[in-house]
């Protein structure tokens, strides 16, 4: 995941470098006033990457995440595919030593990312949240089958997980038509110019 | 601040109570009748924002939060079952009393109020309002072949900046006991069932689940009792392990547990088969 010009080989001492100086200092102080945590009390114990139930799937485990934010190493961090994995179960803020929100830190970058264009480093993750609020502008609610089928539909993976679905349409729990709210109108009102609309 | 003879509830059931996980709405609903509560659903409200709003845009979930709030009538208290939803509605409560002009502002586009003076409470406040006492003296079976663990899931009290009223952790526990169930805490109960990663990356998700089903099932627990419909769903659909213990809903062992008769739609919806166990209660009540 590492770019060239991320990171400066050193020849003679052998591991990639990380040039503290050339950081992006802006991004820190950006991403501690928006989420409102003191990212820089973080002492890298890894008490958050050893908790962490998905960090085996993420590219950055949170410490290192953090470690790049302090380096100010603002492109690497927005588009990493760590903040799309995070489900916000806050299993590392309720044991970090500093008790650093976490999961409010990978929220913000999610937000920075977005709002930057930067490459989005899990996709399919920001598809299907879209698909929900796209349900909810709708409806009101959320359509579970619908979001399932136009997310299957958007990521191309139509037989992935059917036995799933299927014995979840059997045990009725996917319904077939959305429950939706009688005064849809007023929620239109709350998404007027909110969500990014789709380049077909 | 009690509502009028305590028995009066604002119920917001939410998104996953109303389709996948109806048993619990059903459930919650009986057992509520049981135990002479009013529980009043919130009219024509709507999504409370869930995990994927708050990322594209905050003041639509902010709105949507909200917008349930106005409809609520300020003087019974608002009670959910999902602790996201709750989470929600309590935070968005929050920012409203911090921020008047945003209030303001919302309140003009619903053209209703929005009493931030609002209690917004979880089913198990209510329950602790009720007395264990009580409702152990209303229990008409016993849940003695129950050896559970007690599974809250993330959101009802780890995050850090939730309005903390009431200290949820070791509430199932307290409750399933007095009503004659056995906890088991060896097991995983803290593991994350891995929310909406369950749909956009199954694999990562499985492993984690069946981790926790295979610990339950080695600390000797025959059953997991959730509070959030999300986690009971993750872990029945997500564990592809052999040996699987069936997962409840808090509310249906609670009906269960009061007496409740009409249980069998509830467990035909589960995809682990709880019926031998729930034989097994309702033959030894």
């Amino acid at each position: 995941m590492v770019g060239k010009g991320d990171l400066r080989a050193d020849h003679k001492a052998g591991p990639p470098v990380i040039e503290a100086s050339r950081g992006d200092r802006g991004f820190l102080e950006e991403v501690v006033r928006r989420s409102g945590v003191q990212v820089r009390r973080c002492f890298q114990c890894r008490t958050c990457s050893g908790g962490c139930p998905f960090v085996q799937a993420m590219d950055y485990p949170p410490n290192v995440l953090l470690r790049l934010l302090l380096y100010g190493r603002r492109r690497q961090v927005l588009s990493c595919g760590t903040i799309w994995l995070c489900v916000s179960c806050n299993t590392c803020s309720s044991q970090c030593p500093m008790a650093l929100d976490l999961s409010a830190v990978m929220e913000t970058l999610r937000i920075m990312a977005l709002k930057a264009r930067a490459p989005i480093g899990r996709p399919n993750i920001l598809e299907f949240h879209e698909e929900v609020a796209r349900s909810l502008e709708r409806y009101g609610r959320t359509h579970k089958l619908g979001i399932m089928l136009r997310y299957k539909l958007l990521t191309g993976s139509w037989f992935s997980d059917l036995d799933v679905g299927l014995k979840m349409f059997a045990k009725r729990k996917l319904e077939l038509f959305p429950s939706r709210i009688k005064q849809v109108h007023e929620v239109a009102r709350v998404f007027e110019g909110q969500l990014r609309r789709k380049k077909k | 601040m009690s509502s009028p003879r305590g028995q009066e509830y604002s119920y917001f059931p939410g998104c996953s109570l109303e389709t996948t996980a109806q048993e619990s709405n059903r459930s919650l609903m009986r057992g509520a009748a049981i135990m002479g509560l009013r529980l009043i659903e919130l009219e024509d409200w709507n999504c409370c924002g869930s995990s994927s709003l708050p990322t594209l845009s905050k003041p639509a979930s902010l709105g949507m939060a909200a917008r349930n709030l106005s409809l609520a009538p300020p003087h019974r208290p608002l009670v959910a079952m999902c602790p996201r939803c709750l989470h929600y509605l309590r935070s968005t409560l929050k920012y409203l009393k911090e921020h008047p002009r945003k209030r303001l502002a919302l309140e003009k586009k619903f053209d209703r109020p929005i009493d931030t003076d609002l209690e917004v409470i979880h089913f198990l406040e209510v329950l602790d309002r009720f007395g264990l006492a009580r409702l152990e003296a209303m229990a008409r079976r016993s849940l003695k072949p129950l050896r559970f663990v007690p599974y809250y899931g993330c959101t009802l009290y780890r995050p850090p900046h939730l309005e903390r009223h009431h200290y949820f952790q070791g509430d199932l526990d307290r409750i399933l006991v007095a009503l004659g169930a056995a906890p088991v805490n060896r097991a995983l109960a803290y593991r994350c069932c891995g929310s909406f990663l369950s749909v956009t990356n199954p694999e990562v998700v499985t492993p984690v689940v069946n981790e926790i089903m295979t610990s339950a099932v080695a600390a000797g627990a025959n059953c997991l009792v959730t509070i959030c419909a999300m986690c009971q769903l993750n872990l029945e659909i997500r564990s592809t392990v052999k040996k699987r213990v069936p997962v409840f809903h808090f509310s249906e062992v609670l009906a269960l547990a009061l007496g409740a008769d009409d249980y069998e739609d509830w467990f035909d919806r589960h995809l682990v088969n709880p019926r031998p166990l729930v034989q097994q209660v309702v033959a030894g009540g």
